[in-house]
């Protein structure tokens, strides 16, 4: 297969999986979490295996067009370096994800409906890193977060309607200062197409429109990101939903509606400006503080990993919107790690829940002694996330310190070395609870390690945080540094797949 | 222009609905005139004083349509809405059947 076509194949395969799955599922009993599965190994190995053969295509990038419209005038579906990146990421994590919550499931009824919202979320998450049309970009990220809000409100309890409603709400006024950021980017430049749109605004000189248009998406995609001053739905969401949606929530969904939809319009079409870069790096300095203090207080497993989500997200946008090519490497970087520790957290929690222990912190107290696979690889991720040196977070972090301190950033420095403290402090709380202390006698036997496939994730997962340092070695750095390179390139992005398309 | 103003006012509407009442069913009527006022900003933004319809025939001369684009935007955002209001309806029939009431300041089991 000529590797073109599998561009739209990723879209294809989950939105197959989820449409099957919505007509046979109720019939076949077993049928729903097999197609689920089979789709994201499907997906996933044709993520791997582009961004793998992507790198003998010229300029690193591929441009599909659909029903062979040349872009401006058609529809078309760009695969480049930072695409890449994240269809790795939202694929790697919905496959251990998946795993995890086959076993996960089936504590719940009508599982059919769950795989099927799983698999059209991964169809959207696909989608947006896909489009190369700005009105397809916002079809799928509604996609996306559609099925996140009806997947938050799986459990159909008290809470679970309560954060779900708050987190809809939040996203539809979102989805709306987005649409009309869209509607005056169309009526300034009469186009829709990305590409072409970066060419007509870089040869416009209308301040205006642009600055108005690019506050509108820092508000609107800034609340999909969950970045601190449109924060308040994510602690709600993350710790009601069931542990797999809140591990890809926060493992995958913020980074790629939030962060990339965001920083792919900010970068590849407006234009990087130092007033709302200067903006950006001021909020994601602002996430990484104050979320780092309220992560401290809570007394609920997975509504602490929720807020310590918010503040890592806070680092991932200091070190993109610094637009140095260091700090943009780490920004990148630390997003790739954050989607691997924050999924395992959340697993983690998921198990101690499925072991009887519950999320709040008294309750599971000492529910980790028995649980020796939990144990462990809670511990790896515990110390990634808080950047302890050999494993993947602590360089990520290093890198954007470096970064904020060679662009003279001092104070933003200190910021994200006190938010790293504060993150250590954060989960030792956690750990200090749940895997040091004794249980209550009478609990003790109710405890016991998880079957088979949510352990497997769990460890799949802690081995990549020990392995994912690698990443720094000269030979797998393109990983990231094409990536990166896609938006240092700025507004250079409409000319490449303009030449691209023609081909 | 003044078309264009009073699109926005009713997208200011729209949000003063979802900011400051308290009734869910009140804050879902807000969103909607919100996507509403988004798709007619759309649809203004396609049209042309005197335009016709954009159709293309043997014996039709292309002169002054109206921008089609926005149209079949509008289409697919009109079916976005249906599918967020139909999911927000749904859940504020659950928590209605859980909470007794659609107060939000009576809706918060959720803090921290």
């Amino acid at each position: 297969m000529k590797l073109i076509n599998i561009i739209p194949l990723l879209i294809i395969v989950p939105l197959a999986a989820a449409f099957l799955n919505s007509l046979f599922g109720r019939i076949i009993k077993r049928l729903g979490g097999a197609l689920a599965l089979v789709s994201v190994v499907i997906s996933c190995g044709f993520a791997v295996y582009a961004r793998i053969a992507l790198e003998a295509v010229p300029d690193k990038i591929l441009v599909y067009k659909i029903g062979g419209w040349v872009p401006p005038f058609g529809i078309c579906m760009v695969f480049d370096g930072l695409s890449s990146l994240m269809l790795v990421v939202i694929n790697l994590a919905a496959f251990f994800i998946m795993i995890y919550s086959l076993n996960y499931m089936e504590k719940y009824t009508d599982k059919t409906k769950f795989y099927t919202l799983f698999s059209l979320m991964v169809c959207g998450l696909n989608g947006v890193a896909l489009a190369g049309d700005l009105f397809n970009l916002f079809v799928f990220l509604e996609i996306a977060s559609i099925a996140s809000y009806a997947l938050v409100a799986f459990g159909t309890e008290a809470e679970e309607l309560e954060a779900a409603l708050k987190y809809a709400i939040m996203g539809a006024v979102a989805s709306s200062f987005i649409l009309i950021g869209i509607a005056f980017l169309y009526g300034f430049t009469s186009t829709l197409n990305m590409a072409d749109m970066a060419i007509v605004l870089s040869q416009k000189h209308n301040i205006w429109v642009v600055s108005f248009v690019s506050v509108l998406f820092i508000a609107g995609l800034g609340l999909k990101a969950a970045m601190i001053p449109f924060h308040a739905w994510l602690p709600d969401a993350h710790s009601s939903a069931p542990a797999p949606v809140s591990a890809m929530l926060s493992g995958v969904l913020i980074k790629t509606l939030g962060v990339y939809s965001l920083f792919r319009i900010l970068f590849n079409i407006i234009g990087a400006s130092d007033n709302y870069l200067g903006m950006l790096m001021f909020l994601g300095a602002v996430s990484i503080v104050v979320a780092g203090v309220l992560s401290l207080s809570q007394m609920n497993f997975k509504r602490l990993l929720a807020y310590s989500s918010i503040s890592q997200i806070g680092y991932i946008v200091l070190g993109i919107s610094l637009a140095t090519p260091l700090g943009i490497f780490g920004g990148l970087f630390h997003l790739f790690n954050h989607s691997i520790f924050k999924p395992l957290l959340f697993l983690n929690a998921g198990a101690i829940d499925y072991a009887g222990g519950g999320t709040d912190l008294d309750q599971a107290k000492g529910a980790g002694r028995f649980m020796p696979v939990t144990a462990k690889t809670n511990l790896i991720a515990s110390l990634s996330i808080s950047g302890i040196p050999p494993f993947n977070g602590f360089f990520s972090k290093l890198i954007i310190i470096i970064a904020c301190a060679q662009k003279a950033h001092f104070g933003y420095a200190l910021c994200a070395v006190i938010g790293s403290i504060f993150t250590l402090c954060a989960l030792m709380k956690m750990r200090k609870f749940i895997f040091t202390e004794d249980a209550e006698t009478e609990r003790k036997r109710a405890f016991k390690e998880v079957p088979f496939g949510m352990a497997f994730a769990m460890v799949c997962l802690a081995f990549l945080c020990l392995s994912a340092g690698l990443i720094l070695i000269p030979e797998l750095r393109v990983f990231i540094s094409d990536a990166a390179d896609v938006l240092l390139n700025g507004t250079g992005y409409g000319d490449i797949v303009m030449r691209a398309s023609l081909k | 222009m003044t078309l264009y103003l009073l699109c926005m006012v009713l997208f200011c509407i729209g949000l003063y609905g979802v900011l400051r009442k308290r009734n869910i069913v009140k804050i879902i009527i807000g969103i909607a005139i919100m996507s509403y006022s988004v798709n007619l900003f759309l649809v203004l933004l396609g049209y042309r004083f005197h335009g016709r319809a954009p159709i293309d025939a043997h014996d039709q001369t292309i002169t002054n349509m109206v921008d089609p684009i926005p149209q079949a935007i509008v289409m697919t955002s009109i079916v976005v809405g249906l599918a967020m209001m139909a999911l927000l309806i749904a859940i504020s029939i659950r928590i209605y059947e859980k909470y007794g009431t659609f107060d939000i300041t009576k809706i918060k089991k959720l803090k921290g």
